[in-house]
């Protein structure tokens, strides 16, 4: 219980709980916002003349007769075949996280109980490979995968991103799996499993946590990923991201900066509801680095 | 573990990131020091009666395709794109340093040089931000933590949400609000009494606008670190600090700051690489005009209708020298924690 010498002064504490409203207005008031006017016309959500508009919706009810329209998300979803974009960004997800997750496993578990120098050198190159920025790599893809027909096709930017989504991957299941005992694996081999035998039986029913937590963040990677999708992929085969960012340009004609609008909202959607349901999973992955230093 | 098992287990993984990290990294370094041949040109002389001769320049389709064909790596130059004008523009720092007595005019013509001005908003981005998430995400989390718990929850899930979701997304979602017809916007144009005044028209308020963007989408990523950090806080030396008669300021100051100071390398290293790697704002705000960072200079060079790969690659490699200056810190105390470990 807090004693009476650490609670907070009345002023202090008003302060402290404005603050806090502040940023909770910050924080998730665009959001608010964004998905309110996404039912509007592009008049009420720009609106230069009253910005009241926005939130009563005067010029949608002129044209549609209800303060709100799902033109946007028609718009998006039918007109401009969103739909095919969503559909490719989670066949990426998919793939991404199910293969990154398998060969991450594996090799985290193997760099977690090797004892050898290479490991630490394995690690170190792993960390380097993650600080670099995507688009650095771009330009090297370009030209091989020109020359071998590769180009433009979804296998491809899936397995790109299970590579770029590597070295975070062996590093967070790495630590993870150091902190399962290493005796369990040692006395299946004494039981007479061999390695291999010892991670199936021994290892993986106890891994779940720690996968499910990576999990998360390939998936993550793969749904934001933008660079990699944009330049790689086919303007047919495109994901969500690259297909927004697309939108934009052909945003001059009335009406297509809803639709923008509205394809953003739907990819938010997803984000949405994964923090709601990985809450804590997600806040022990971002501070399970942190805390080992 | 044995050498033969290890391997097996790490191949799928290691075989991954060689081919498509590695070598693709190699092949940037290679493409930035060839650069494509030029098409091959002929003259030929056309003479017709009466009109007399002209000459005509033309591309010799075969011979440049027997060039290509020959080297296809393209023609050795060094490192002579690094130091062209598009680049690091040797030459043209010579003849603005010849001819400019002043520092201020120094600076103000390397400013039209394109790399450096995307050099500039890059290396002002990241040493502006960094700074405002650490001090953002510091205040968040103290604040956060003297709320009642069922609060807690709560603003956790929703300070998360700006650094969660697709910073293209986030970044075009405050773009429209401060867009001048948008919500802010149109705020900000009642407060200045300008009816023309426009973030987009002005560089500097782009540039704020970016880094409004940056301490906005990483300020919840310092602070779920923070707020970790400070449940670890040891309530004795809280305690004996209050014995002691220290302010609520100076406990802040002498107790909980120095705990949470490994956090604050922590997120800071991180916070120096993401931040170096300013992409998607750009794109976002459809700021290209006012504000160019290193990743969305390679971008416009790969996107362009001539894909500009050889200036794209030495730029990727400028970069990536960029990131291994920033992130030497982290390898040399990850070198030491593992001399300490054994």
């Amino acid at each position: 219980m807090a004693s009476r010498a650490q609670r907070m002064p009345t002023s202090l504490r008003i302060a402290s709980s404005l603050f806090v409203l502040l940023w909770f207005i910050l924080a998730a008031f665009p959001f608010l916002w964004t998905v309110w006017g996404s039912f509007k016309v592009e008049l009420d959500f720009f609106s230069i003349a009253d910005w009241t508009n926005a939130l009563t919706g005067a010029r949608t009810e002129a044209v549609y007769g209800s303060p709100f329209t799902t033109t946007g998300y028609e718009g998006a979803w039918i007109q401009e075949e969103f739909w095919r974009n969503v559909l490719n960004t989670g066949i990426v997800c998919f793939f991404v996280v199910t293969i990154s997750l398998t060969i991450g496993t594996l090799g985290g578990y193997a760099l977690s109980r090797s004892t050898y120098n290479y490991t630490f050198w394995l690690l170190i190159t792993a960390l380097i490979f993650r600080a670099m920025p995507p688009i650095t790599l771009v330009s090297g893809y370009l030209l091989p995968f020109f020359e071998w027909n590769i180009w433009g096709i979804l296998p491809t930017t899936i397995i790109v991103l299970v590579a770029i989504n590597q070295p975070f991957t062996l590093w967070m299941l790495h630590s993870f799996f150091k902190n399962i005992p290493s005796e369990l694996d040692e006395s299946a081999k004494v039981d007479g499993c061999n390695q291999f035998q010892a991670f199936r039986r021994v290892i993986i029913p106890v891994m779940w946590p720690g996968v499910i937590t990576t999990g998360l963040f390939s998936f993550l990677l793969a749904y934001n990923d933008f660079a990699v999708g944009a330049m790689l992929l086919s303007e047919s085969n495109r994901t969500m991201v690259p297909a927004i960012a697309a939108f934009l340009g052909t945003t001059q004609t009335e009406g297509n900066v809803m639709f923008a609008v509205a394809a953003v909202v739907s990819a938010t959607v997803p984000l949405f509801i994964l923090v709601m349901f990985f809450q804590r999973q997600i806040v022990g992955g971002l501070t399970a680095g942190a805390v080992k230093g | 573990m044995r050498h033969k098992t290890f391997l097996w287990f790490f191949l799928p993984t290691g075989l991954a990131m060689l081919l498509f990290i590695a070598m693709p990294i190699v092949s940037v370094v290679t493409q930035s020091i060839f650069a494509p041949h030029p098409a091959v040109l002929i003259e030929v002389e056309s003479c017709t009666p009466l009109v007399g001769c002209t000459t005509e320049t033309t591309v010799d389709q075969e011979a440049t395709a027997t060039l290509r064909a020959e080297n296809p790596m393209g023609r050795f130059v060094g490192l002579g794109i690094y130091f062209d004008r598009g680049h690091l523009a040797v030459q043209e720092i010579g003849q603005i340093w010849a001819s400019n007595e002043s520092w201020g005019g120094f600076f103000s013509e390397l400013g039209n040089l394109p790399f450096y001005r995307a050099m500039a908003f890059t290396l002002t981005f990241t040493f502006i931000v960094t700074p405002l998430t650490i001090l953002l995400g510091l205040v968040i989390a103290l604040a956060v933590n003297s709320l009642h718990r069922h609060l807690k929850g709560l603003m956790i899930f929703f300070s998360l949400l700006p650094m969660i979701v697709t910073p293209l997304i986030g970044s075009l979602i405050l773009f429209w609000m401060i867009d001048s017809r948008g919500v802010i916007g149109n705020a900000l144009v009642n407060l200045a009494g300008d009816p023309d005044f426009s973030l987009k028209a002005s560089t500097g308020l782009m540039w704020v606008a970016l880094m409004v963007y940056g301490v906005w989408s990483s300020a919840p990523f310092a602070f779920v670190v923070f707020y970790a950090g400070l449940q670890t806080l040891p309530k004795d030396q809280i305690e004996a600090a209050q014995i002691d008669g220290a302010t609520r300021w100076q406990q802040v100051k002498f107790v909980v700051v120095p705990h949470l100071m490994p956090l604050v390398t922590f997120v800071a290293l991180i916070q120096l690489m993401d931040n170096f790697k300013v992409f998607e704002p750009i794109i976002g705000f459809s700021a290209g005009a006012h504000a160019q960072s290193l990743s969305t200079f390679i971008f416009n060079d790969l996107g362009g209708e001539t894909r500009q790969l050889s200036s794209a690659a030495a730029t990727s490699v400028i970069t990536i020298i960029g990131i291994a200056i920033l992130l030497s810190p982290v390898l040399v105390r990850t070198w030491r924690d593992f001399k300490g470990a054994r």
